[in-house]
């Protein structure tokens, strides 16, 4: 730093980008978590462009033959069939809650999923703010409720997929192909080749698009940990040193909420 | 952001300053309740899909912005990060389009 400060005293303004200085005014380890998010968002746009093709090539389920006899769309939706010729409305699907059985709660719980990591999101940089301060405890503080609320999120996320793989007491009838012939069999949830609620790529976006969102809460969660026990060991109080290392992993948690914005718009709502 | 506070000595902390982060928080949550509002009571169609996307966008625009902190950064770090995401986001938008385009095509196909 005392470097980099007796080198912008002799240039000019305009010789920014020539050496000696901070173009971005940020840390390299700030910038390289910067470029690395951007990479990663690459990653995550690759799945969602694969997603927008695959379900965008197969028939909406408003313009089957099987909504089409129905005098209107909000009929048609009330009367809502899974079937693997057409692609299903999210919301039909996505119904369940823990201990409401059976009953018809539809986007409630990715509803709770999204307030908690929104609400996680929160407390992280209310910890980033906490070091600024350069206050200890109130970084232990929030950096804990944000550890919750990505194990919470976790979970929910284990009971959400469990349920989708199990699938539904009632199932649906698909026809499986078995010893040479088409059969008709009920199945219940889901796998990567054949699912009750609709074509295969539907089940295949969800686990990989999903999966994929998890393991970064995964191992968000992970590093939080990690810094958690940096900052509750005084680490970053040590002299000339600083509270960044929980910017920088804000900046990635920050991140993994963002594309749950993405995906629960594109995959739950549309 | 700088640690403007590097020299308080321990013990002796300035007060939080929480109010944009609160501020932002209330906004992403409604926004989002809106976003369910509109799943039950709108018909489905082009409308409806488009505003979805556009509030997605303006949560992204808030995290990205505000808690990330984006909005306060330099210039040139700016446009760094968001021109190519505007890029990509594009690609997304026209890959749902084109899935469409491709849709007519091979269900007409069959038709014929």
């Amino acid at each position: 730093m005392a470097h980099s400060a007796t080198a912008t005293e002799t240039k000019s303004k305009t010789s920014v980008w020539f050496g000696g200085t901070e173009p971005f005014k940020a840390s390299w380890g700030k910038l390289m978590m910067w470029y690395f998010l951007l990479s990663d968002a690459f990653t995550f746009s690759g799945l969602l462009v694969a997603y927008a093709v695959l379900r965008f090539t197969k028939p909406s389920y408003y313009e089957s033959e099987y909504a089409k006899q129905f005098a209107s769309i909000k009929e048609a939706g009330e009367k809502f069939v899974s079937s693997d010729a057409y692609w299903p409305i999210p919301e039909k699907i996505f119904d369940a809650f823990p201990f409401f059985h059976g009953q018809y709660l539809p986007l409630v719980f990715v509803g709770l999923m999204t307030f908690i990591l929104i609400m996680s999101s929160v407390t992280m940089v209310l910890a980033v703010e906490a070091g600024h301060r350069r206050h200890r405890a109130d970084v232990e503080k929030w950096m804990l409720w944000t550890i919750l609320g990505g194990l919470t999120f976790l979970g929910c996320q284990a009971w959400e997929w469990t349920h989708f793989i199990t699938g539904t007491d009632k199932g649906a009838v698909r026809d499986v192909w078995m010893n040479g012939e088409w059969v008709k069999q009920t199945i219940h949830g889901a796998n990567l080749f054949i699912n009750e609620y609709g074509p295969a790529p539907f089940a295949f976006c969800f686990f990989t698009i999903t999966g994929f969102h998890g393991f970064h809460v995964f191992s968000g969660v992970l590093i939080n940990i990690i810094v958690f026990y940096n900052v509750a060991m005084g680490i970053y109080d040590r002299p000339g040193r600083n509270y960044e290392m929980v910017e920088k992993v804000g900046l990635y948690w920050h991140f993994v909420d963002l594309v749950w914005v993405f995906v629960f718009t594109f995959f739950y709502l549309v | 952001m700088a640690y403007v506070y590097e020299n308080v000595p321990p013990g002796q902390y300035p007060k939080p300053q929480t109010k944009v982060i609160w501020k932002t928080f209330w906004i992403l949550f409604f926004v989002t309740a809106l976003e369910f509002l509109l799943a039950f009571t709108m018909p489905t169609g082009g409308l409806r899909t488009s505003i979805f996307v556009l509030m997605t966008l303006v949560k992204a625009f808030y995290i990205v912005a505000e808690f990330m902190h984006l909005k306060h950064e330099v210039k040139g770090l700016v446009y760094a990060i968001l021109i190519p995401t505007i890029f990509v986001i594009w690609l997304i938008g026209a890959m749902f389009i084109e899935g469409g385009s491709i849709y007519d095509l091979v269900y007409n196909l069959y038709k014929k």
